[in-house]
């Protein structure tokens, strides 16, 4: 038994192997799905069409390698590196914040350039800090008293904002969200008193409101914002691109176009389509059938990684599963809620399909941790 | 784990199930329950019709030559979605392009420029297309400018040279025909609202003339090219290809070389009267069929040059088109031209006469003057005739004797008190024969006239009563005489009531009667034929470019006058002796052709624009031959003087024309028509059609070359 718990070699019987399931099917047809959206784009500029492709599947090695990695040391061992790995995540925050290292992309500081032409997200990794961090001052508190400590939690709080901080001053207001659906997940389950996820969540609702009032808030988001409201207002930008993605979904109908035959798609009518609009080409291609299909591996997800938060006996480990899932979850809705004009515009990629790198190898250690706590809660 | 934390993970869960679902119901209200929205607003951002033009029917005489046809022009064409790529946005190719077309750049920059792009007040010669098809900036380019851009495609890159269809008025017989072909021009906005037409953007369509009237014949159907394009606009590929419809030829009754002989005839009216003196500014001259009210020919002066408009008119032509100065040329005097009828109405007058039980034979007092009331009424040059019978009344054109029936029938009404159950003969007759009333010829804008009776009276009575009432207060200061203010304050009393001045003066077509030439040569095409209204009809047949026969236009009376046949005989006979020795005699003397008619001066109230008063209006209208009246031709000369002098011998001509007669003598080989009006349909041969010989007759000389139709389609679009 001691061996098995932590054991270096593992089995793939081991896994949960629904949840690993579904995230293989989300893999496959985000890859399909990249391909689609950058092969005739990239054919008409005279490069390569499987330009994105190759990168994609590459990100997915490397993603499935550190996934793999994850699951290998036992996650209550995880406790001990939980301050390194929570320093390493403010450091590199700071690092993109520094002129020369981080480079601004649409208006916002979130990316650190490394060589090979590769470029990394520290938000993206920070938000697993955050949810380990958390995780283990919420579990401690709860384990050594029956009852949540306020002070606990007001810690647990305080690892939280560190990092979110810094992302505001990016400024990355998706991955800010999403991170606050995480956090407050999380102190809601761990047991602590209701008024602290009241309270929270009135405060992020004032936050945003002060956000917008005293300018933390560019007004390239704003304009976002507003497009939402009313898509007409900005028609060449933000409200052009939501207008763009509702026709190009909407176009499918229930069979869809095909796969690389929506002529929406293969004519570059949404910008960004691999990346925060990988869901359009899903729409116009694949039809309801299909995007249908995905809602459902992403429902089977949720429902295995439940499974695993409920069955295991450690606060830790469950509290890391709800951090996980409320990350997921939050940002699939956020993403493809904003493709189809549910959600405001922040540009957050969907987990598992879109195009990118930091955000492919947090989704694949986000994995990880869960199967991680399903190996060790058997 | 506490209670409060296993509930709060239940509602968790839940949560994430609701947001699941959430989706999946939006998914299903865009993809399947709003699908056909969204699948409909997809296609048109990604797709782009581009229309090639058909080739436009030709229109022809009845003898099967084109009077209007397309003709092949040389287009320059700019393709935005290449000039716009380059760094300096095509600039220095517009330069040169400008250069070498030797116009402005401003005037090329405009041209290639949409509609839209361009500020409110400066869009002259924008382009009203879209810019996913090349933009021609001409259609008149020579084949030294389209070969310079060929063999220099890398100087002019984006821009090309084709051949395109280009409407032209040929002018083979010499006819100008100007105004009953119209024109041709790019569909408008408002065109493209009218829903029912379907026009397509660009589409060139007939504007005013046949053009206009038959264009759903002749415009043929356009092809239609249909694109798939990128966000940047680039086409990814063709969805579909409609090759386009040539349209189908219109055969007309006219006869080209009549056409140009009754212009000829027309304008020789009106150098000879400008000869006399007179200011002869305008004037109509037409031929009708009698047995069917087929227009053979129809002329209007001033006119223009048809093929101004193909290539688009510049400001000054446009102005002189419409300017007052140059008599505006754009009016279609023949249809749009109203006038006062004078004594060509005394025909109708003799009708009324001989419905009010006047005898033909007995005679009449023709006195130098009449007195009506306090007015002195005088004959034409207050010459008295003595007592004259009815048929020499109309020969020497007697005034008196009208005034003195008209104003007995007045008071026979009850004068200035109307009683119930009004004989009214004048005016039923002049409303029998179609008076103020369209004839409904087959061309656009045609113009009612005016029937003076007593419910137009009562109508301009209610329209002017209060101007005449306040008459010091709003006329303009040189009109305050004491004449013109007694007369307003009469109109303001009673002026819906019909004076026995009105009366007088409706029985010798004066006063406020007004006809158009085309009614006029409807009333004596009735007279000849014995009493029979024709729609006039301009419009022969429509032929598909194969040869096959589309739609024939039948005859359509439009009415029976109330002319009895003895009324018809005796005009027939009192007619003639205007041309035998009444007040055209001088003119017809000796003519092979018997001709009866009636000579009309009327006098025109009004001033020029220059301050002259304005001259007699000079009318002659006639049918012949009397015995079996075959033609009615009428000319009228605005401003041109005496009936007789200028249009009864401007009619002369085109009689002599038709018959082929030359000195005194008919010769056949000289005639447009030495058997008549063709009867026969000609078969088209549009494109190597060729003036007849004047011997030959129209139908022998178009069936005789064989009929090649396919070469229509090789007029390069």
């Amino acid at each position: 038994m001691k061996r098995k718990t932590i054991g270096v070699r593992r089995n793939l019987a081991d896994y949960d192997r629904w949840l690993a399931l579904s995230v293989v099917a989300l893999l496959a047809i985000g890859t399909l799905l990249v391909y689609a959206a950058t092969r005739n784009w990239f054919a008409s500029q005279g490069l390569d069409p499987q330009y994105y492709l190759k990168r994609h599947i590459l990100n997915i090695i490397i993603g499935v390698l550190l996934s793999y990695g994850t699951t290998l040391i036992d996650y209550r061992l995880l406790r001990a590196y939980t301050p390194i790995l929570w320093g390493l995540g403010v450091l590199s925050l700071i690092a993109v914040l520094v002129p020369g290292v981080g480079s601004t992309i649409n208006g916002a500081k979130s990316w650190i350039a490394i060589p090979g032409g590769f470029q990394l997200q520290p938000a993206e990794l920070a938000k697993i800090s955050v949810i380990i961090g958390m995780s283990m001052l919420l579990a401690e508190g709860s384990d050594s008293r029956s009852d949540l400590d306020d002070r606990d939690v007001l810690r647990a709080i305080a690892i939280a904002a560190i990092p979110m901080l810094l992302i505001i001053m990016q400024p990355d207001l998706g991955e800010v969200l999403i991170i606050s659906a995480s956090v407050i997940s999380m102190i809601s389950v761990s047991g602590a008193k209701s008024r602290w996820v009241v309270g929270l969540l009135l405060l992020g609702v004032l936050g945003s409101f002060v956000a917008v009032k005293s300018g933390v808030i560019h007004e390239y988001q704003l304009k976002r914002l507003q497009s939402f409201v009313n898509p007409t207002a900005d028609p060449q930008q933000s409200g052009y691109q939501l207008r763009q993605s509702r026709i190009t979904i909407g176009s499918g109908g229930v069979l869809g176009k095909g796969l690389f035959n929506g002529p929406q798609t293969n004519g570059r009518f949404v910008p960004e389509q691999q990346t925060d609009f990988i869901f359009t080409v899903a729409g116009e291609e694949l039809g309801f059938v299909g995007s249908g299909f995905i809602l459902l591996c992403f429902g089977l997800f949720f429902f295995r990684a439940f499974m695993i938060a409920r069955r295991t006996q450690d606060m830790f480990g469950r509290l890391v599963c709800i951090g996980v899932i409320a990350w997921f979850a939050f940002q699939t809705f956020e993403n493809i809620g904003m493709a189809m004009g549910l959600m405001p515009m922040t540009g957050v990629p969907l987990p598992f399909l879109s195009y990118g790198g930091s955000s492919m190898f947090a989704n694949l250690i986000g994995l990880g941790l869960l199967q991680n706590v399903h190996v060790r809660s058997r | 784990m506490n209670q409060r934390s296993r509930l709060n993970l239940i509602v968790f869960q839940v949560l994430v199930a609701s947001l699941l679902l959430a989706l999946l119901g939006r998914l299903f209200f865009l993809q399947i329950a709003d699908g056909l929205r969204y699948q409909n607003a997809a296609l048109s951002i990604q797709s782009r019709d581009i229309i090639t033009p058909a080739l436009r029917g030709a229109i022809t005489d009845s003898s099967g030559l084109p009077l209007a046809m397309d003709r092949p022009g040389l287009e320059i064409t700019v393709d935005r979605s290449a000039i716009d790529k380059m760094p300096d946005k095509g600039k220095a190719v517009l330069k040169s392009l400008a250069a070498l077309m030797k116009i402005s750049y401003s005037d090329l920059y405009n041209r290639t420029r949409l509609c839209g792009e361009l500020p409110t007040n400066q869009k002259v010669g924008c382009w009203n297309g879209t810019r996913y098809q090349p933009i021609p900036v001409t259609k008149k380019a020579t084949q030294q400018e389209a070969l310079k851009i060929l063999e220099n495609a890398n100087k002019y890159p984006g821009i090309d040279a084709s051949s395109v269809p280009i409407r032209g008025y040929p002018s083979l017989a010499k006819e100008n025909a100007a105004h009953v072909l119209g024109y041709v021009g790019t569909v408008t906005e408002s065109d493209m609202a009218n829903t029912s037409q379907n026009y397509f953007r660009n589409e060139i369509i007939g504007k005013s003339g046949l053009e206009y009237q038959y264009n759903q014949y002749l415009r043929g159907t356009p092809g239609v090219k249909t694109v798939i394009v990128d966000r940047k606009e680039a086409v990814t590929h063709q969805s579909q290809n409609t090759p386009s419809i040539p349209g189908n030829n219109l055969i007309t009754n006219i006869d080209a070389r009549l056409q140009a002989a009754t212009e000829a005839s027309l304008a020789d009216a009106i150098t000879r009267a400008h000869a006399l003196g007179y200011k002869a500014d305008s004037g109509a001259a037409i031929v009708m069929d009698v047995k069917n009210g087929h227009v053979l020919a129809i002329a209007s002066y001033p006119t223009y040059d048809p093929n101004i408009w193909e290539t688009g008119l510049t400001v000054a032509q446009a102005k002189d088109l419409f300017s007052e100065s140059a008599g505006v040329p754009a009016l279609s005097r023949p249809i749009q031209g109203m006038y006062a009828p004078a004594s060509t109405f005394k025909s109708l007058s003799i009708i009324a006469a001989a419905k009010a039980g006047y005898n033909m034979n007995a005679l009449y007092n023709c006195p130098a003057s009449v007195q009506i009331g306090t007015q002195l009424f005088k004959n034409f040059e207050t010459k008295s005739q003595g007592h004259i019978n009815m048929e020499n009344a109309i020969a020497v054109s007697c005034d008196t004797i009208w005034y003195q029936i008209a104003y007995d029938e007045w008071v026979r009404d009850g004068g200035l008190f109307p009683k119930s159950g009004l004989h009214d003969y004048f005016f039923k007759t002049a409303a029998g024969f179609g008076f103020g009333k369209a004839t409904g010829i087959d061309l656009p804008g045609e113009a009612t006239g005016r029937l003076p009776d007593r419910a137009w009276k009562e109508k301009w009575y209610k329209a002017n009563k209060s101007f005449f009432c306040n008459f010091q207060k709003q006329a303009r200061k040189s009109d305050l005489t004491p004449y013109l203010i007694a007369i307003a304050k009469e109109n303001c009393v009673d002026g819906n009531i019909i004076r026995a001045g009105d009366a007088v003066n409706f029985s010798i077509g004066q006063g406020d009667t007004l006809v158009t030439p085309i009614q006029e040569t409807a009333v004596y095409a009735a007279i000849a034929n014995g009493g029979t209204l024709f729609k006039p009809e301009i419009a022969r047949a429509v032929v598909s470019p194969s040869g096959k026969i589309i739609k024939t236009f039948k005859t359509v009376i439009t009415g029976k006058t109330p002319a009895t046949a003895k009324d018809i005989a005796f005009l027939h006979t009192a007619l003639r002796a205007v041309a035998t020795r009444g007040t055209a005699a001088a003119v017809f003397a000796n003519y092979p052709i018997t001709v009866a008619g009636k000579t009309g001066t009327a006098q025109v109230l009004g001033k020029n624009p220059d301050g002259s008063s304005k001259d007699d209006t000079s009318w002659f209208a006639s049918f012949a031959p009397v015995e079996n009246p075959r033609y009615a031709v009428v000319m009228m000369v605005s401003q041109g003087g005496f009936g007789a002098s200028i249009s009864a011998v401007g009619v002369k001509n085109i009689y002599s024309a038709i018959y082929g007669v030359v000195g005194q003598t008919i010769d056949p080989t000289q005639a447009i028509f030495p058997k008549g009006p063709p009867t026969k349909l000609p078969i088209l041969d549009v494109k190597n059609a060729k003036l007849p010989k004047r011997a030959a007759t129209p139908t022998a000389s178009a069936s005789a070359s064989p009929k090649p139709s396919s070469k229509l389609s090789s007029v390069k679009q």
